[in-house]
Parts: C-alpha cells; sequence; structure tokens
C-alpha cells in the first residue's frame, strides 16, 4: 500500500470535491424566469414617490392611493374602491376579488424620488435589488418618469408611470416595460383649443412663459401647434428657470409686447407663483388689441389650484380627472378616498389607483407576474369603438372614470376622455375649486404613435430580466 | 511591497479585505428578520459606496493635501457621466471607451476651470468653483438640452449609432465589460442569508482599489510633499522660491480626473447621466463626506462616503411600518413614543440625522472617524507603549478650511 493516501489528502480533497458538487446548488444565480419572480406567499410593489421637493403634495397623495389600492386589492379595506366598477370592454367585471394578486398578499415598500432623476432611480434600484419589488410605479414629474422608465426596461420590471405629462415619457423616450395612465401635452393641447376658440376667439396673439426643461418644451410646442392652427398668433415664447421664485421680472415685458393672451406653461409651485405674480401685475384687467386679456394654464391640478387660491378663477387649462365626475367610477374612488382620509382625492392620486388595479389585473389575466406576460396582457385587445386607425389595439376596461379607456399597444399611452377646466368663480369648500368644462371625447384628442411630437423611439421588446 | 511602507501596507490590505468581502459585511443580518432593512449588501448601494469613494478619495487630494476647498466637484463627475453615456451611444457598450473618455474630459474641464479658479485661494477660490459648478448645472439642465437631454437625463436608445459594435436587435444592449454585464451577478443563499455578487460593483471596486493605491502613492510622494506645503504656508512657500501653482493645478487635474471616473463608473452600472448629479448639494455631499470621514488622512474620505451613502439610502426608507417592527419588543405605549420620536430622524428626516452626525463629528473628533478610530485603539494600546504618535496618519491641527 502506498503512501500517496495520506489521511490529510483524503480529507483535503474530499472537501474540494464536496465544494465543487455544491456549487451549483448554492448559487442561485439565473434559477428564476424573470426579474424577482415571487416565491412566497405575498409579492412586492414599490411605490416611488416623491416625498420631499416641489411636488411633495402630490407624492404624498399618491402614497394615500396607493395604501388604498393595496387595502382594496388585499381585501381588508372600509369597501372595495373601484374594484366593483372596474370592468372590461365587454363589460364583465374584471379577476380581482380582493384576494391579492394571484392569490399573493399585497406587500409594497416605499422611497423617495426628491424628483430627481438620480435619486429616484436609486430608490427604484433598491426596489428591485432589495426588495424585490416586481412593479414600481409612481412619481410626480417627467424626467425621473423617463429614468426610471429605462430602468425597469433593463431591470426586468413593470413601470407604471405615475404623474407625467411631457410627450417624451410615451414618445421618444417609450419603453416597452412602461405604460402611461397620466393624459400628455399633446392631448392638453388637442383638448383646450377648441375650448379656448370658443371662448376666447380665433384671432388671438399669445406670449408663452415655459418653464426650462423637457416637460416645459413638448407642453409649449403641443399647446402653440393647437393653437397656431385655428389662427392664434405665437408673439414670443420665453423660458424661465425652474423653481423661480419671482416671475415680475418676466410678467413685466408681456403687456408692451402686443400679446393679449398670456400661456403659463409652469406647474407646481411655480405655476402658482407665476399666475400670482400676473395676477398682482393687472394682467387680468388689462386689455390688449381692444380685447379683454386672457390667461391659459395647459396643465392643471387641484393642489396648484388651491395654492393659487383666488387667482385661479376663470382661468382655462386641462386635466386628467376630477374628483366631482358623475361616473361611478369616479364616486365609488372619491367615496372610499374620502372615508378613509377625510378630503376628496387629486388627480394625481386617481391616476396611481388606477395603475395598481391595471397591473393587478394584468397579471390575474397573464396568469404569471411574467413583465412580458403582463405587456402581452396589457397590449392584447380590440381597441376602442369609434376610431378608425390601424394603430387602435390594445386592452380596452372601463369604469375607473373617464369613460372607455384604451392602452393602446403601439406606444404604451392610455387613451381616453380629457377634461377641460376652468377655476371656479364660487368654490364651496377648499378642494371645490375647479369646475369641468367640457368632456374632450377621446377621438378628438387621439394621434398616431408617428406623430412628429412623439417620433424618435423605439418600444423595443419587452425584458423579463432574466 | 508594492513600493509601501509596512503601516501603509496593511492599511491597504484592509481596504482590499473590507472590499472584497463587502457582500457580507454589508448582509450582517438575515432575510428574513426585521433587522434587514438595515442590510446594505445589495448591487446598488454597494456600487455607490465604492464609486463615491472614489470621488472622495479624488477630492481628499486637492482638500485633504493642499487645503483648497472646491464647492464646485459634482461638476466633474457630471461631465465624466455625459462623457460616459456618449461613448457608450456612439462607439460601444462596452464600458472601457466610457471610462477613458470621462477621465480625460473631466481632466480638459478641471484644467481649464481650474487654472481660473486658481488665480485666487481660500474662500474666493470656493465661490468661483462653485459658480462654475452652478454653470455647469445650468448649462445641462436647459441650454445645452440637445447634448444633455435636459431635466430628464441622457440615456442609451435603440437609434444609437453605436459603431463599433453589430446592428440590429430589438432591445438596448446591457453595458458590460468584454461581454460581462454590469448588471449580472449571482447569489449565495447560506442558511437566512442571501449574499449577493455583483460583476458591476467588483469592477468598480477593483478600480477603487487601483485608486486608492495611486492616492497612497501620492500621499508619500515628494510631490505630496509640496501640496502639504502649500497646505502649511503657502507665501514661506513662494519665499523660498518655490512656485505653488502648478502643484495646486495638477492636484486640481488629478482630483477632477478622479470625480470624472467616478462618474463614468456610475454610468457604466447604471447608464444615465442627469444633471441633478452636477447640482451644488451634490458638490456640499463630497466635502461633507471628506470631512466626516477625516480629511487628509487616505481612509478617511471612503469611510465618510460609505457612512453618508448609507444613511441617504437606508434611513431615508425607513417608514413607520418597520419603526414599529423594529421597536415591537418594547411595551405599547413606550413603542408609540419611541416610534414617534425616532421618526423625525428616518424617511426624509435622514438629513437630520446626518446634520447630527456631522455636527457630533466636528465638535468632538475634527479629525473625522478615522481621529475616532484612533482614539480607541490608543486606548488599548496605551499599556503597552507611551508614544505611539504617527505624524503620518494624525490628522493635521486642522487650519481654516478656507485657507
Amino acid at each position: 500500500m502506498s503512501n500517496r493516501f495520506t489521511r490529510r489528502g483524503v480529507i483535503k480533497t474530499g472537501a474540494v470535491a464536496g465544494g465543487a458538487l455544491a456549487l451549483p446548488t448554492i448559487f442561485t444565480s439565473q434559477a428564476r424566469a424573470f426579474t424577482n419572480e415571487p416565491t412566497g406567499d405575498t409579492v412586492t410593489l414599490g411605490f416611488n414617490v416623491p416625498q420631499s421637493g416641489a411636488y411633495a403634495d402630490e407624492g404624498a397623495d399618491q402614497l394615500r392611493a396607493y395604501e388604498l389600492a393595496v387595502e382594496h386589492l388585499n381585501g381588508t379595506g372600509a369597501d372595495n374602491g373601484m374594484l366593483e366598477t372596474f370592468k372590461y370592454a365587454d363589460g364583465s367585471p374584471t379577476a380581482l376579488t380582493g384576494n391579492g394578486i394571484l392569490g399573493k398578499r399585497v406587500e409594497y415598500v416605499t422611497g423617495d424620488t426628491q424628483t430627481n432623476t438620480d435619486a429616484a432611480r436609486a430608490s427604484a434600484r433598491s426596489m428591485i435589488e432589495k426588495d424585490g419589488a416586481t412593479l414600481i410605479t409612481g412619481g410626480s414629474s417627467s424626467g425621473p418618469a423617463v429614468a426610471v422608465q429605462a430602468l425597469c426596461q433593463e431591470a426586468g420590471v413593470i413601470f407604471m408611470a405615475g404623474l407625467t405629462h411631457a410627450n417624451d415619457t410615451t414618445g421618444k423616450d417609450k419603453r416597452a416595460n412602461g405604460f402611461r395612465h397620466f393624459f400628455n401635452s399633446y392631448m392638453s393641447g388637442a383638448a383646450l383649443a377648441p375650448v379656448l376658440e370658443a371662448a376666447y376667439g380665433n384671432d388671438r396673439k399669445a406670449y408663452y412663459l415655459t418653464a426650462d426643461y423637457n416637460w416645459g418644451y413638448t407642453t409649449e410646442q403641443a399647446i402653440t401647434e393647437a393653437t397656431e392652427a385655428m389662427g392664434w398668433e405665437t408673439v414670443n415664447k420665453v423660458l424661465t428657470p425652474v423653481g423661480q421664485g419671482d416671475f415680475s421680472s418676466y410678467i413685466t415685458p408681456v403687456l408692451q409686447s402686443g400679446a393679449d393672451t398670456l400661456v403659463l406653461v409652469h406647474y407646481g409651485g411655480d405655476m402658482v407663483n407665476s399666475l400670482t405674480n400676473a395676477v398682482q401685475f393687472g394682467l387680468r384687467e388689462a386689455q390688449a388689441n381692444g380685447k379683454d386679456f386672457q390667461i391659459i394654464v395647459p396643465l392643471f391640478s387641484r393642489l396648484m389650484a388651491r395654492g393659487a387660491g383666488e387667482n385661479i378663477k376663470g382661468i382655462f387649462g386641462s386635466t386628467n380627472w376630477h374628483w366631482s365626475l358623475p361616473d361611478e367610477g369616479s364616486q365609488a374612488f372619491t367615496r372610499s378616498f374620502g372615508t378613509k382620509y377625510g378630503f376628496p382625492p387629486s388627480q394625481a392620486a386617481h391616476t396611481v389607483y388606477c395603475q395598481t388595479l391595471l397591473y393587478a389585473d394584468a397579471v390575474e389575466r397573464a396568469g404569471s407576474f411574467n413583465p412580458c406576460a403582463v405587456v402581452e396582457a396589457l397590449e392584447t385587445g380590440d381597441g376602442l369603438p369609434g376610431i378608425d386607425s390601424p394603430s387602435n389595439t390594445g386592452f380596452v376596461f372601463d369604469g375607473l372614470g373617464n369613460g372607455p379607456t384604451l392602452y393602446r399597444a403601439g406606444d404604451h399611452q392610455c387613451f381616453k376622455d380629457v377634461l377641460v377646466v376652468k377655476g371656479k368663480e364660487e368654490p364651496e369648500s377648499e378642494f371645490d375649486l375647479l369646475e369641468i368644462v367640457e368632456v374632450t371625447p377621446t377621438e378628438q384628442v387621439w394621434y398616431e404613435p408617428d406623430h412628429p411630437q412623439f417620433a424618435g423611439g423605439q418600444l423595443g421588446e419587452c425584458n423579463p430580466g432574466a | 511591497m508594492l513600493g509601501l511602507n509596512r503601516k501603509d501596507l496593511i492599511l491597504f490590505l484592509i481596504v482590499v479585505g473590507l472590499v472584497v468581502f463587502a457582500p457580507f459585511i454589508l448582509n450582517p443580518f438575515p432575510e428574513d428578520s426585521g433587522l434587514a432593512r438595515f442590510n446594505a449588501g445589495y448591487p446598488d448601494l454597494m456600487q455607490r459606496f465604492v464609486i463615491f469613494g472614489i470621488f472622495a478619495i479624488g477630492f481628499n487630494i486637492l482638500f485633504g493635501l493642499t487645503g483648497y476647498l472646491s464647492f464646485g466637484h459634482a461638476a466633474f463627475l457630471g461631465i465624466g457621466s455625459y462623457a460616459g453615456v456618449w461613448m457608450m451611444k456612439l462607439l460601444t457598450v462596452n464600458i472601457v471607451p466610457a471610462i477613458i473618455a470621462s477621465i480625460v474630459v473631466a481632466g480638459v474641464f478641471s484644467l481649464v476651470i481650474g487654472f481660473i479658479c486658481l488665480r485666487r485661494s481660500g474662500i474666493y477660490f470656493s465661490i468661483l468653483t462653485l459658480a462654475f459648478a452652478q454653470m455647469a448645472f445650468a448649462l445641462a439642465y436647459s441650454v445645452l438640452t440637445p447634448i444633455t437631454a435636459g431635466e430628464s437625463g441622457l440615456q442609451l436608445s435603440l437609434n444609437d449609432p453605436r459603431i463599433l459594435e453589430a446592428g440590429g436587435g430589438s432591445s438596448i444592449p446591457a453595458a458590460n465589460f468584454f461581454g460581462l454585464t454590469m448588471r449580472d451577478g449571482f447569489e449565495w443563499a447560506l442558511g437566512g442569508w442571501v449574499f449577493t455578487f455583483n460583476f458591476g460593483y467588483y469592477f468598480c471596486a477593483l478600480l477603487m482599489l487601483v485608486a486608492f493605491y495611486v492616492s497612497i502613492r501620492i500621499f508619500r510622494s515628494p510631490f505630496g510633499m509640496m501640496l502639504r506645503a502649500v497646505k502649511s504656508n503657502q507665501q514661506r512657500m513662494n519665499y523660498t522660491g518655490l512656485n505653488p501653482k502648478p502643484y495646486t493645478l495638477a492636484a486640481f487635474v488629478i482630483s477632477g480626473m478622479y470625480a470624472g471616473l467616478a462618474g463614468g463608473l456610475m454610468v457604466a452600472v447604471d447608464p444615465l447621466a442627469g444633471a441633478d448629479r452636477m447640482f451644488w448639494t451634490a458638490s456640499g455631499e463630497v466635502v461633507l463626506m471628506t470631512i466626516l470621514g477625516g480629511a487628509g488622512t487616505l481612509i478617511g474620505p471612503v469611510l465618510g462616503a460609505g457612512m453618508i451613502k448609507y444613511f441617504e439610502n437606508i434611513f431615508s426608507r425607513l417608514n413607520e411600518r418597520d419603526l414599529n417592527a423594529l421597536y415591537d419588543f418594547l411595551p405599547d405605549g413606550l413603542q408609540g413614543v419611541a416610534v414617534s420620536v425616532s421618526q423625525m430622524f428616518v424617511g426624509d428626516g435622514w438629513l437630520l440625522t446626518l446634520g447630527l452626525m456631522f455636527m457630533l463629528v466636528v465638535i468632538f473628533l475634527p479629525g473625522g472617524l478615522v481621529e475616532g478610530g484612533q482614539r480607541v485603539s490608543r486606548l488599548f494600546r496605551r499599556r503597552k507603549k507611551t508614544k505611539t504618535d504617527d505624524p503620518e496618519h494624525h490628522p493635521q491641527p486642522s487650519p481654516h478650511v478656507g485657507e
């Protein structure tokens, strides 16, 4: 017997061999079919909203709506909210029964986007990598929305953009894993133009003050094109820095410019400040070109209206949804939100609530949390009736406010009625500040995915991650 | 070994150990325990630790050695990021050209900006750098939108030319290092623990070790000595016939290139360059990192960077539910009180926590965390020998930061 097999040698070899055998079992590298496949009895959703910064109010309202949506999905809420009214195109009720998603209880994590692309992405990445979220949703600005949408595409999870209005989100920066429920700049222009024409005529000279970033540019472009098409003239476009506290120096030249209409392409606190300045400078009482001077704010929200107070009265703008809508879905949502929190929801809250339900329903219909299955579930459908277009395909549903709604397969933009609103002259409460002037039907805000304002992007293919 | 003396070699090896075993060190709590909220061992945060470590090491070469307090270093980080993304858009998603370009472009910018700003010292220098950084931010945020994509950030798209790559494909290729995808990695489940090993992290970590090594060599070189001379008394240096300007400019450019490298790595692991990372708060953050860790020390900035990023990413995401779970062992009434008090310091109150820590460190440990560590170790070593002072690792008697 040779002494090649020493005791020590055998033990060493055995340990190495054992380790090598164990390796494939301990490195569970690509065992999953897709990113963050939920394996336990819960599924985690990531709610990524601005909790600090300029849009913190919207973020707080979104979080309230998310909590409500999770309660409704898990069946632990005081009522079932829009789960009761949410219907498919054929009028049949959805698969959601208040039993979680695919029988898994819904858990959630929250993060702060700080309305900052880097912070939003960091927060979303930690939700995906640390908490195992299968859906990232929320946000109140287009920059973070575009950034996080691209991240979700790379990581292989679904992204449901929150409040993002710039054309780019479903235009040049669209991604297969991302969906937008909110309306966009183009739709604002298309919905506002006829109302403005009826109210102010087709011979106006407009002056634009535009927030100096992407959303400002696309919205300015959309409104300019829509109003110029009906005969208005654009006198001047001035870019203003974001977060400018005082807009006086921008308002002063307006009256001397020969314009008789001021369009404030501002959002949030900027809009509150610029509108207040404009009113203080007497623009609303002024006369120009023999007409009353008018102010227009393309994108309104109730939170902004509250900030601007008195000054908002009689000013036209567009909005995605308003709690005073009479349909069954809107009322059910307003009721359950109001019962839980004591005041009516904002459009930001409505948007994210709907998206959470839509995601849950898409997963139920797909029978899987696989992002590609979810994308397919949201892309499959006959489209909206009454619109003759080859791109009119995608999932259609009703009962979430705004009437029959399409998630268009071609660019993952949502198509539904757009509201044109006006600051109420005699508000009854601090939440009753906007009155609906017109519900613009979907046909009127329809565009093709290759419309010049949206050109330049490709959806690509959905990415399941693994 | 490696041209380092024993003490530096040990320090370097400690850093190597920390970096290599970070996935274990940062995940001390089992997955299903309530404390798992405090785990930091996930790819995004680990990458941030080393990337901001590089940024702070570079900043420390300027601030720690020469005493010139730049308040605009984030501009170089951002410029590096934009250069990196453009390389990935134009050439290839292989990160090598991106990282080289980010270092070079940031170096060129820091040469120009440094040449102008270094005409003044002290507070004027700080203000000048701050002004340049804010100009860079404003340009990136709006004026140069066609180049920087403005608010939404510059990112890859399917239509990019990527001339060094075979075209086609219906999805954007992932950033990689000769086929090693930055996003990929593997997990190791061991008992209740799950450890994540991410290629992107190890790539950044390797570069951080190189950066750290270079920084040690600079600290110990005659060039480093000249930089210290600039800090201690520039006039005296002038009188001895030495012109400090080339030395300070060289230090400025080197630290600008470090920032560019950090920016390039940021886009290598997460290909998006946003203007927000050039905002003045980001410049302030690296100053905090360096001072918190210990300005002028070798390892201090790395510790400071880790600390701030940990607070930013872990404490800011704790919410009421987590606190309730954390204080579950207390009786009900006490739990309520503990939760409501702690709530001020977590979530969006994390800056308050950081501010308090910063105050405590600056007041009681002017040499930063490094001084804290030294005091503890001296406490244990006092019995053995009386004289342990190491002039190299001891914080300098700190002059006014604006000097």
